[in-house]
């Protein structure tokens, strides 16, 4: 594993009731990376998702994060490991009984000995990152669904992880936030250094902060490379998903 | 001079009016470093406070927010603050992590004991109480406008919900009201052997029940049979927008879901009230026959003179209050719901305690009016 390479997935194989949905997938993403993960309904990129989150049972030497075989960590590295992990769902996954802010800060409180003052005002930076600065107070209920989303991204990013995982981020977004989302997320790459792994189907984002495409289809790797090289590609699916993206065009370099 | 040390480690110190931040500050290190600098500040004597992050390799939003909050708690003192810092990095972070302005939320004047009784009071009052009369008065407009007006019930919905809330609850009223006239029969069984009043007993159970226990048991019953599940139903409906759906079909939710409970209740409940009143006396004269003697014979000869019409028809009266009180007050609090699962659950519990609540109040009420 090279020195920068933040995931390994090594022939990873997944089946659910003998109907087989990754077929040997192999690929890596390095550190400082924002890499994409694509593919239509049923292609296995949740399966990928969940796997690298260690939400579905492990094989063994199938994925190395942190230079570490995920499928072999004992309780303590599993503590540090999620600890490292930000992880951004698609449906917000806030819990409906706390506010906004309690929601935000669960993590700093339960893994971080600093004093409520410095909790709070963490916090409020980081809602006020994701424009949400007036939500402290709200609960999950009273929020629309794009503010969900970015309760739920602020929630994500609480700890400064060097991972950010993203299950569609800009699902339910409108033009101007997912541009100011896609921008949130570029900034924390090139100042905190962190890597990004998201899983989404909006081209414009795409094109706008990816530096990899990874392509799967029905289980299998079809495409990987940069969002450049998938442009010009002549494989029918990426082609095709491109082409009914939104006419997309290159945009200037980031 | 020699620095004088915030700090254990070699990490942050002071000297002449300039706070040295070096190495990394982050996560791990941000909270000791603003526990120590508290104690520390009050030494301080200068008016202007450099803070000079020249010397700082790394800092994380958590480092950010200290020196923020640093600088918040010298700002608060009068002492205005500065930031050197030659690193790029470092400069962006402290800009992008820079914690927004904010009163904080806790509020620092404590409120009194009386004041906040005050407080939660006007809070009720202004929340529930205006809105639960309007409540009250639009349904008892439409269940008298409705009486004959057909149009905008579903077909069969009043015996279904007849059979619901009174049909349905008759075996476990009826299980019930038999136990608890027993348990009045035996606890004053003892009593009044003493005193040789022993015929006295059927007077104590007759009474007791038709007037106060029958009515009183089935209406808590009802609430936590029907009450919860009308609060549940309604609260399910407006969640999954299906109230809202009513609304844009130019159905009224109030008549189209409400009225026909109200009816089936009312329809319902005083049989159902009148039956439970049976099924205490009897229970009561069971345990008269085995713990006093008094034969079915005397209980019944004995019940005819002391059971009077009034208290008939204050159960009857009492009954239908209660079950409006049950119905409405299931409604009030499903419509009242908030979004998500959970809020079907919190409408639900509510909604039992209120209508227990208020059937105990208006027991009490109507108890003075009719029984100076």
């Amino acid at each position: 594993m090279a020195s920068n390479t933040m995931i390994e997935v090594k022939s990873l194989s997944a089946s659910f009731d003998d109907r087989q949905v990754l077929k040997n997938v192999s690929f890596t993403i390095n550190e400082r990376e924002i890499a994409v993960i694509l593919g239509g309904s049923g292609s296995g990129k949740s399966t990928i998702f969940r796997h690298m989150l260690r939400l579905y049972d492990v094989p063994y030497n199938t994925i190395r994060i942190f230079d570490k075989d995920i499928a072999d960590l004992n309780e303590s590295e599993q503590l540090v490991f999620f600890m490292k992990l930000g992880v951004f769902y698609q449906n917000g996954a806030l819990l409906n009984s706390l506010t906004v802010g309690e929601n935000v800060a669960l993590a700093l409180e339960q893994h971080t000995s600093l004093p409520p003052d410095i909790i709070e005002n963490i916090v409020r930076t980081k809602l006020e990152l994701v424009n949400l600065g007036d939500a402290y107070q709200l609960f999950p209920s009273q929020l629309s669904g794009g503010m969900l989303k970015r309760a739920a991204l602020a929630r994500a990013i609480i700890m400064d992880p060097p991972l950010l995982f993203c299950d569609e981020p800009g699902a339910g977004l409108d033009p101007v936030s997912l541009a100011s989302l896609d921008q949130l997320i570029l900034n924390l790459r090139n100042l905190l250094g962190i890597t990004v792994v998201m899983v989404t189907h909006e081209v414009s984002s795409i094109l706008r902060i990816a530096d990899k495409i990874i392509f799967l289809d029905d289980g299998v790797i079809t495409f990987k490379g940069t969002p450049q090289d998938a442009l010009k590609s002549d494989i029918p699916v990426v082609k095709d998903f491109f082409s009914k993206g939104t006419g997309a065009t290159l945009p200037t370099d980031h | 001079m020699k620095p004088l040390k915030v700090f254990d480690y070699n990490n942050y110190s002071y000297q002449g009016g300039v706070l040295y931040l070096k190495n990394q500050l982050g996560f791990s290190n941000a909270g000791d470093y603003s526990n120590r600098l508290r104690k520390f500040l009050p030494n301080i004597k200068e008016r202007n406070i450099t803070i000079d992050c020249n010397q700082l390799e790394s800092i994380d939003s958590a480092g950010v927010a200290a020196i923020y909050n640093t600088v918040r708690i010298l700002n608060k003192k009068g002492i205005t603050t500065s930031f050197t810092a030659e690193s790029e990095t470092i400069k962006e972070k402290l800009e992008l992590f820079k914690p927004p302005d904010f009163e904080t939320h806790k509020s620092s004047q404590k409120n009194g004991f009386l004041l906040k009784i005050g407080d939660l009071l006007y809070k009720v009052f202004k929340e529930h109480a205006l809105s639960f009369l309007y409540l009250i008065a639009d349904i008892s407009y439409w269940t008298i406008a409705d009486i004959f007006n057909r149009k905008q019930r579903r077909k069969g919905e009043f015996v279904n919900q007849a059979v619901n809330i009174g049909v349905n609850a008759l075996p476990i009223v009826l299980v019930l009201t038999f136990i608890i006239g027993m348990v009045i029969s035996v606890q004053s069984a003892t009593q009044l052997r003493n005193y040789g009043a022993n015929i006295f007993i059927v007077d104590l159970i007759v009474i007791s029940m038709m007037a106060q226990m029958g009515p009183l048991i089935t209406a808590i019953l009802v609430a936590g049979r029907s009450g919860s599940a009308i609060a549940a139903e309604i609260a399910t409906m407006k969640v999954t927008s299906e109230i809202d759906a009513l609304k844009t079909m130019g159905l009224n939710p109030l008549r189209y879901v409400v009225i026909p409970k109200i009816y089936g209740g009312i329809i319902t409940m005083p049989f159902l009230t009148m039956l439970a009143n049976v099924a205490g006396i009897a229970g009561g004269a069971l345990a008269s026959y085995i713990y006093l003697d008094i034969t079915p014979e005397i209980f019944i000869n004995r019940m005819s003179g002391v059971l009077y019409q009034k208290d008939i028809i204050t159960s009857i009266i009492k009954s239908i209050v209660y079950i409006n009180l049950i119905v409405i007050t299931g409604c009030y609090f499903g419509l009242r719901v908030e979004k998500g699962a959970e809020g079907v659950g919190k409408s639900t519990t509510k909604s039992v305690v209120a209508a227990i609540s208020l059937v105990i109040v208006a027991d009490l009420i109507m108890g003075l009016i009719f029984y100076r």
